[in-house]
């Protein structure tokens, strides 16, 4: 029976832009980073009231089993914003738009209301995008 | 044309998080933090822990915490830690720090210490087997 998920992968096209994005624009942590040999590095980062889960913010480039011609498939779909897509919960939606926006993270939909609930999607520096949904208020942990 | 209602208020809030995010360690007060916002003091705070789910003073404290877990991480001193943060009392500090991480900060920063010293040792210990075999990394580490 599969009961947790430790690791889940987001390809970016800059793993150091990528992780001035991710912690100093979204607010993750950085967990792991290991320079590995032939320019690859193993970089994970967590949400900040996540610590168990470490997204790793793997590379787009020739490296390991991954041929050139992977290397290029995967920065083109990653560009095109046709590769990642993953959800996000925050405490209030529209607080986070303001302050992610003023920071210049790009917006593809603002706060939106729909009859689920409130949501945006934000798109990270790499071309993938993320939905933006509020948690419920008994379960923000702060 | 405002994008969303109310999104003034909205921005006015983040407008004192930022204020926060930015100057933590420094020796603001309330005052400072809701006069950013343009409310007052009670009405900034009901607002804010409405937006963020904690009053603005537990917000100010995880702050300065986590800049002392990374500062810590980097291997600073506990007490350089704590008062480069903003706390003025170093037992306040390690009661704060303890309750937010579950460590003591000395027992914290030698954790941390040990845990970089072993991924020097033993970069594929700390990446998961599946991932690097699956994606051809066993003995790849970098030799430095």
């Amino acid at each position: 029976m599969i009961a947790r998920i430790t690791h889940l992968s987001v390809y970016v096209l800059d793993q150091d832009r990528a992780l001035d994005f991710y912690v100093g624009k979204l607010g993750f942590k950085k967990h792991t980073d290991i320079p590995m040999h032939g320019g690859g590095r193993w970089l994970t980062v967590t949400a900040p009231e996540q610590p168990e889960l470490e997204v790793a913010l793997m590379p787009t480039t020739p490296w390991g089993t991954w041929t050139a011609e992977n290397a290029a498939t995967m920065r083109g779909l990653v560009e095109q914003g046709l590769f990642g897509f993953a959800a996000f919960k925050c405490t209030d939606v529209r607080a986070t738009y303001e302050e992610l926006s003023a920071k210049g993270v790009e917006f593809p939909m603002p706060p939106t209301q729909q009859p689920f609930g409130i949501i945006a999607v934000l798109k990270d520096d790499s071309g993938n995008t993320f939905s933006l949904s509020e948690l419920e208020p008994k379960k923000r942990t702060r | 044309m405002e994008p969303y209602p109310k999104a003034y208020l909205y921005r006015r809030i983040v407008q004192a998080k930022r204020l926060m995010d930015e100057r933590f360690m420094e020796p603001i007060d309330g005052e400072l933090i809701s006069g950013e916002a343009a409310f007052s003091q009670s009405h900034f705070i009901r607002l804010f822990k409405q937006v963020y789910g904690v009053v603005p003073r537990t917000y100010l404290s995880d702050l300065r915490l986590e800049r002392a877990r990374q500062l810590l991480d980097d291997g600073v001193s506990v007490t350089e830690a704590c008062f480069t943060v903003g706390f003025r009392s170093l037992p306040t500090f390690s009661r704060a720090f303890k309750r937010r991480t579950g460590s003591a900060p000395a027992a914290y920063r030698a954790a941390r210490a040990e845990r970089a010293r072993h991924m020097a040792a033993e970069p594929m210990e700390h990446i998961p087997s599946c991932y690097a075999i699956w994606l051809g990394w066993p003995q790849m580490r970098d030799p430095g």
